[in-house]
């Protein structure tokens, strides 16, 4: 028979400590929808969006229902729309309201993919796709917009980098009657992972089948409640193995929900996403793992190496439990999107320059920063080349979504609602890159790219 | 097939009845029961056999909420924990 103390082990999990798969993502690939008619080219996507994905919030409900863990979100992916869009031609915008249709028809909570690759140089449908996103932002609800402008095999793209910055201000701007939220859904990458299934930055690359689904788990709260039952004097080969552990039992339901999903659909099975994903819920937070660790307040001296210890530790443990590892794969850090880290940026513990460090040993970037609104485009250009260059050089994935908070000044605060949380202005160094910026050209791919 | 039935909460007369009757009203065999209750909390876990039944596992999850007053009850799949504790 089953042990009884893992029974209640796993009812307290999602009870009590927030246990929970993020996200089931179904990707969908859209490029047999292209047309060189722009009109049929919106036609088919929506088309095939709304057959693919048709059954797919219901089979998730009826998943939690059996297994009794919540599902958060369903959500799509889908190809690059730069890529229909520069076979149809015509206003790329156009595709973002298909997609924030068809994503109210299947009733998913986000639907990514109104992206660009260009970490090596932009094609038409690229460069029409970077100027359409401010309006396609602010005139959709559920679309999400990512571009991947440098990777560890090509370098970076610093003309992509110089017209980021300005999208991201020009995206805020257009939503400012909405806390400006339309930066808040909008990822700038490096090393973009083809297969995350987590927004803001999900999309389906063009390496992957016709339609696969991908699982995101989550359970900050779980990591954090077994290390708070330990010994206070474990030693620190302890504390990552506790985490491993923790990790290993996440991912497997992460696994069998997974599975169990593709099946009920009959699309094939992706990847899981082993993150650790915090949402603004009290006890479901990252950064109180650190603190739990040691620090009295995330930000402080040793953050770097917790943060370091423990995403190590949770892709440890969840290589074991599951067939397929992918998309980002790691601990998140966003801001607003974390009580502890909300804490620590309102106390002035944490700053943008760790948040920075912190992003070379975690599985993402500086993510849901509130900037001042008054930040100048080439100054977020360079925190986006910023944060490319520690993808680029440890071959791992980085990116920036900061939300320029038009109108307020470093202290006021933004306020998103549901998971995308809210915070305080931060503040950002405000000596002036523009000379580098202004520059433009390609940052040449390191050394590291030499691998053959 | 079988599921896993948690009931957690203040111990009062005919917990046991109510849960084993509702599951017998859903054709749901009950194989094991494993029952405590210290000082005046009750927690039960009970192991049945699904195959059977003749409803959803949802609907009788809803029975047994409505059945079984002020108690903490959770209907789980019993993939879920081999899934989790066993390799």
């Amino acid at each position: 028979m089953l042990n009884m103390n893992d029974i209640l082990e796993t009812i307290t999990m999602i009870q009590e400590e927030n246990l929970d798969i993020r996200t089931i993502t179904m990707g969908i690939s859209l490029l047999d929808c292209a047309d060189s008619d722009i009109g049929r080219s919106c036609e088919k996507t929506y088309d095939k969006i709304c057959s693919y994905a048709e059954h797919l919030v219901s089979t998730g409900e009826k998943i939690e229902k059996k297994y009794g863990i919540p599902i958060v979100n369903k959500r799509i992916s889908v190809t690059p729309i730069a890529l229909i869009a520069g076979a149809s031609g015509g206003d790329p915008v156009r595709y973002a309201l298909t997609l924030d249709k068809a994503a109210k028809q299947t009733g998913v909570n986000f639907i990514g993919g109104f992206s660009a690759l260009v970490h090596k140089g932009f094609s038409p449908g690229d460069r029409r796709l970077i100027a359409s996103i401010p309006q396609a932002l602010s005139e959709t609800e559920f679309v999400c917009s990512s571009v991947n402008v440098g990777s560890t095999k090509s370098g970076i793209n610093m003309d992509a980098v110089a017209l980021m910055g300005n999208a991201v201000l020009e995206t805020a701007e257009c939503t400012k009657n909405r806390q400006c939220i339309g930066a808040a859904k909008l990822v700038v990458f490096c090393n973009a992972p083809e297969d995350n299934p987590f927004m803001a930055g999900a999309f389906h690359g063009p390496g992957e089948p016709d339609c696969a689904l991908n699982v995101g788990v989550s359970g900050p709260g779980v990591v954090r409640a077994a290390l708070a039952k330990m010994d206070k004097g474990s030693d620190l080969n302890e504390v990552a193995n506790v985490i491993k552990k923790t990790a290993f039992k996440i991912t497997r339901m992460g696994q069998l929900v997974g599975t169990e999903a593709s099946e009920a659909l009959g699309v094939p099975f992706g990847i899981i996403d082993l993150s650790l994903a915090p949402t603004p819920a009290v006890g479901d937070s990252v950064a109180h793992i650190l603190e739990e660790i040691g620090l009295e307040q995330c930000g402080a001296c040793g953050t770097t190496a917790a943060l370091a210890m423990l995403n190590d530790a949770v892709k440890k443990g969840g290589l074991m439990a599951s067939g397929n590892v992918g998309g980002l794969s790691g601990a998140f850090i966003p801001v607003t999107e974390d009580a502890g880290m909300i804490a620590a940026a309102r106390s002035g513990a944490l700053t943008i320059e760790k948040l920075e460090a912190m992003t070379a040993v975690c599985s993402v970037g500086l993510d849901m920063i509130i900037i001042p609104g008054d930040t100048p485009a080439d100054t977020i250009s360079a925190m986006i080349a910023d944060e490319a260059a520690i993808g680029m050089i440890n071959s791992k994935t980085t990116a920036v979504r900061v939300i320029p908070a038009i109108g307020l000044k470093e202290g006021e605060e933004l306020d998103f609602g549901g998971l995308l949380g809210k915070g305080p202005v931060m503040k950002v160094n405000t000596k002036s890159p523009s000379g580098m910026i202004a520059r433009g050209g390609r940052i040449p791919a390191p050394v590291q790219s030499l691998k053959n | 097939m079988k599921a896993v039935i948690t009931v957690i909460g203040k111990d009062m007369v005919g917990i046991l009845a109510k849960v084993s009757g509702t599951c017998a009203d859903a054709n749901a065999n009950v194989l094991e029961v494993n029952q405590s209750v210290l000082q005046e909390y009750f927690a039960m876990v009970m192991l049945i056999d699904i195959s059977a039944m003749n409803c959803s596992l949802d609907k009788l999850r809803e029975n047994l909420d409505k059945n079984v007053d002020g108690m903490q009850i959770h209907v789980m799949h019993e993939d879920i924990f081999d899934s989790m504790h066993r390799i």
